[in-house]
């Protein structure tokens, strides 16, 4: 017995590790490209590590970039926990940046304090607007909502680079030539505090402690267990009484609403106005796709999408660093993420069939400890003197 | 054996199949241990065992759908090996499934012909197919129109396309995984008719049942599985259904269970003219009318697939009626949602358990909270109580004896009978006064059905009013109070339970009325 709990905990031991062992093998990978490129695969990991965690700046930074992450990742844990698949994640955050922006632009002279809370609230209900559409298609007119959030990523894409080359455009770019599709700056009062004297500010706390809202809401709130029950088995939720479509316009309207959350953040905390090339990722960094990968990298945990975010953060703060002092092209950066991704998502399901083996073996011996002693011995006797 | 015998098709009989030692694991379990098991040519031998008990591994194994880890098969004393279907069928083996595999869309004699090559290469030979078809059908007496299709045929028609499929492959063994499952009483005997000539030529025929009756009555030697051993092959004759059940079970089991007079004067669910459509857009229920009692159990007996699950269906509020009314404890409640519903004490034992009735990857705690989980006390403004509902599933846990390693369980990791014990115990621990089980012991084994019967039998002393859908016969003579026959979505009529006998439910269900 005690060697059979040894042996767990070394299997649960590896269980934890294992998402580290599928980042070490990634990397190994990656050296053996670097190591192609001509370049020295330990001087590229010593300049990605430096730049991720090598001073306070540098690990300002990696939050500062885990950040909308974290929000998008936390929104992603609600829709993907409830089966309804959130790829909008980019429009979502512009929207919500938009509609921050509009309203700091509008009113410059209100109290930071003020201001900052209800860009905040506002972002979150722009993400929610834009998330509860497609939501809304899906539950009622069975509109496929990964094919929709997609196609209202366009659309924001386009509303934003409409309204900050018209409408909402900087005055002192009208009046130029060149006219940079860009707004004015928010006024200082409304950008977001600094926790310490680097660029690390107010919206990482709120990131962190939006985490243990949504663990909360997902696992001691009848909403978070409706949208679960919906996520794993609609047939018997409905059999239940639970009203399906709500909870399906719920979990992405509450995923939407977070990357609307992390759009106004990233423009009152980092930007202090918004910009665009005419892309999204110009505008998100591609937070709206990295915000999946690391929920997914949680395991649609909130609270394990935490440090998920941080990894992800820190290998695109330090991967660029690595590029700047190994000079290598900027695709190996690219694919150095896809191959951390990669591994970590095999390894995920290595660890699930593993999880499932030891499931069945520990139901199989309480059923064995059930079983009367087999009784084959003497029937077997007794069957040969019937036949 | 100095000559080799024929069967009517023209292929070599099986004189003995023997099946020795065979052992089979499977990720922590052991399907099949030592398992001896043989059939000869001329007799019926039955397998019986609850599920789980390794039969259809065995049968499997024999068809080649998998390998054993340990042991031999012996075709007429020479040692065989069998790595697939294609091996057994050459063997002379054939299967016939419990769920069909005929495509529906396709005629008689295409179904046949389905995988087999054609005499004429890259042509159909579907005339020759045919020819054959009649041939068979004429030497076994099994009338099937070769040009019909599949779902122009009733389930019976359908079994005999199966049986010619089998022969048409040359099968002297053929194995029957629960073959009288689907069929009305009278399609049962003409089955055993079949079966019988199927003997007196030769074959050897191995049959998979649950209903000790009909082992009684069809076979010559009864096997007996529990727990992946052979507990013993006994000849039929002199065998009672209370010893097969026991050797199944491995305890007596109590097959008598008392009836109490109850209170039956209050008409707590009643269905005026109610009318419904399928999924499909047909009419699957058509005026049926309908009370259900205070006390008492009524039983709607029917073949599958006769308006059954609609009538749950529209009573629980899950599916809309095209016409009548629906009322529940004197109101009407017609159009009221599930949650409506569920809240005037209607529960709910949904049909297909592990798709309706519970969520695989919820735990057994958050199973239990499925209907209720947004009433005191299990949540107050939204909040779930976590503690109540911990004490809830202990409790239940504890008193309807659900095996399960902790309340923090998934569900997907209990077996089939625990998973009913515990939407059992979701539905009746509300003390409905009006319950809906659809064929609530279907898939389980004897000691969980009977398990599944006293609580109902409870319910009903209690003042229940209980609808009891069910395809097994038996089940509804054991429970109801009184029977009412579905049959293409009509009430064919209701019997009372001293004036319902087999044959009389026989004739309603296949919607013959005298």
């Amino acid at each position: 017995m005690n060697r059979k709990r040894q042996s767990e905990v070394v299997s649960k031991l590896m269980d934890a590790l294992l998402p580290v062992f599928a980042v070490l093998a990634a990397l190994a990978i990656g050296a053996v490209m670097l190591i192609i490129l001509g370049a020295n695969p330990i001087e590229a990991f010593g300049a990605l590590l430096e730049g991720a965690f090598g001073s306070a700046n540098a690990l300002a930074d990696t939050v500062v970039k885990a950040t909308p992450l974290l929000l998008i990742g936390l929104g992603i844990c609600i829709s993907f926990r409830g089966n309804v698949i959130n790829i909008g994640g980019e429009g979502q955050m512009i929207i919500g940046a938009l509609m921050a922006t509009a309203l700091g632009l509008a009113f410059p002279e209100w109290p930071g304090l003020l201001m900052i809370t209800l860009a905040m609230v506002v972002g979150f209900l722009g993400g929610a607007v834009w998330g509860g559409i497609p939501g809304a298609l899906k539950a009622y007119f069975g509109v496929n909502e990964i094919l929709s959030t997609i196609m209202m990523n366009a659309i924001a894409v386009q509303l934003m680079n409409f309204l900050l080359a018209g409408p909402m455009i900087d005055p002192v770019q009208a009046g130029k030539a060149s006219k940079i599709p860009q707004t004015a700056r928010l006024s200082n009062a409304f950008d977001l505090p600094r926790l310490i004297p680097t660029r690390l500010h107010l919206g990482a706390l709120i990131a962190v402690i939006l985490a243990v809202v949504v663990y909360i809401l997902l696992w001691r709130t009848t909403l978070g267990y409706r949208i679960r029950a919906v996520g794993q088995n609609q047939d018997a939720s409905r059999y239940a009484g639970i009203d399906v479509k709500r909870q399906v316009v719920l979990a992405l309207l509450l995923s939407g609403a977070f990357a609307g959350l992390a759009g106004a953040i990233q423009v009152f905390g980092v930007n202090h106005r918004m910009i665009t090339d005419g892309s999204a990722t110009g505008f998100t960094g591609s937070a709206g796709f990295n915000g999946i990968v690391a929920a997914l990298f949680g395991q649609l945990h909130p609270l394990g999408t935490i440090p998920a975010s941080f990894l992800f953060g820190a290998l695109l703060v330090g991967a660029n660093k690595l590029q700047r002092v190994v000079q290598v092209p900027s695709a190996v950066i690219t694919a150095l993420n896809g191959l951390v991704v990669i591994f970590v998502v095999s390894s995920e399901i290595w660890r699930r069939r593993r999880e499932t083996k030891r499931r069945t073996e520990a139901t199989f011996e309480m059923e064995i400890e059930e079983l009367h002693p087999p009784p084959a011995q003497d029937l077997t006797a007794n069957e040969e003197g019937v036949s | 054996m100095t000559e080799t015998q024929l069967l009517p098709s023209g292929k070599p009989i099986i004189s003995q199949l023997e099946m020795l030692n065979i052992t089979k694991r499977f990720p922590g379990v052991i399907a099949n241990y030592k398992v001896n098991f043989d059939v000869r040519s001329g007799e019926v031998h039955a397998l019986l065992g609850e599920n789980g008990a390794g039969k259809s591994t065995l049968m499997k194994i024999l068809y080649g759908l998998y390998q054993p880890e340990e042991g031999q098969i012996k075709l007429d004393g020479k040692e065989v090996s069998i790595h697939s279907p294609v091996d057994s069928i050459d063997l002379g083996i054939g299967m016939i499934h419990q769920h069909f595999m005929l495509v529906e869309s396709l005629t008689v004699a295409e179904n046949v012909a389905l995988g087999l090559p054609s005499s004429r290469g890259f042509l159909t030979d579907l005339d020759k197919v045919s020819e054959r078809i009649l041939e068979l059908a004429e030497i076994y007496g099994l009338q099937v129109d070769p040009e019909a299709y599949i779902w122009q045929l009733a389930v019976g028609q359908q079994q005999r396309v199966e049986i010619i499929k089998a022969l048409y492959r040359g099968a002297a063994l053929l194995i029957l995984d629960e073959p009288t499952a689907v069929l009305t009483p009278q399609e049962v005997d003409e089955f055993f008719i079949t079966m019988r000539q199927m003997i007196d030529d030769g074959h050897a025929l191995i049959f998979i049942s649950h209903k000790l009756h009909e082992v009684i009555e069809i076979s010559h030697r009864v096997s007996v599985l529990r727990d992946g051993q052979m507990i013993g092959t006994i000849p039929t004759k002199g065998a009672t259904k209370s010893k097969l059940a026991e050797m199944m079970v491995g305890r007596e089991v109590g097959i008598k269970k008392d009836r109490f007079e109850t209170d039956t004067s209050e008409k707590r669910l009643v269905l005026e003219n109610v009318s419904a459509l399928s999924n499909r857009g047909t009419p699957a229920l058509t005026n049926v009318t309908l009370d259900v009692r205070s006390g008492e159990i009524l039983g709607i007996a029917g073949v599958s697939g006769n308006g059954q699950r609609e009538l749950a269906e529209v009573i629980t509020g899950l599916r809309p009626v095209t016409g009548g009314k629906i009322i529940l404890e004197g109101e009407d409640v017609t159009g009221l949602t599930p949650k409506q519903l569920m809240n005037r004490s209607l529960s709910y034992i949904p049909e297909e358990r592990m798709k309706d009735g519970m969520i695989k990857e919820f735990t057994v705690a958050e199973n239990l909270i499925l209907r209720e989980h947004d009433l005191e006390p299990f949540s107050k403004n939204g909040l779930l109580n976590l503690k109540t509902i911990s004490a809830h599933s202990e409790k239940l846990i504890t008193s309807y004896n659900v095996k399960t390693p902790s309340q923090e369980t998934m569900a997907k990791n209990l077996s089939g009978g625990n998973i009913q014990k515990l939407v059992l115990a979701r539905e009746i621990s509300r003390k409905p006064h009006t319950l809906i089980a659809a064929q609530p012991t279907r898939g389980l084994d004897i000691g969980a059905t009977e398990y599944v019967h006293l609580r109902l039998l409870e319910q009903r002393e209690e003042g229940t009013a209980t609808l009891l859908i069910s395809e097994d016969l038996d089940e509804i003579l054991a429970l109801s109070d009184r029977i009412a026959v579905l049959f293409e979505g009509e009430v064919m009529g209701v019997l009372h339970q001293s004036e319902a006998t087999p044959e009389k439910l026989g004739l309603l269900m296949a919607g013959v009325v005298e």
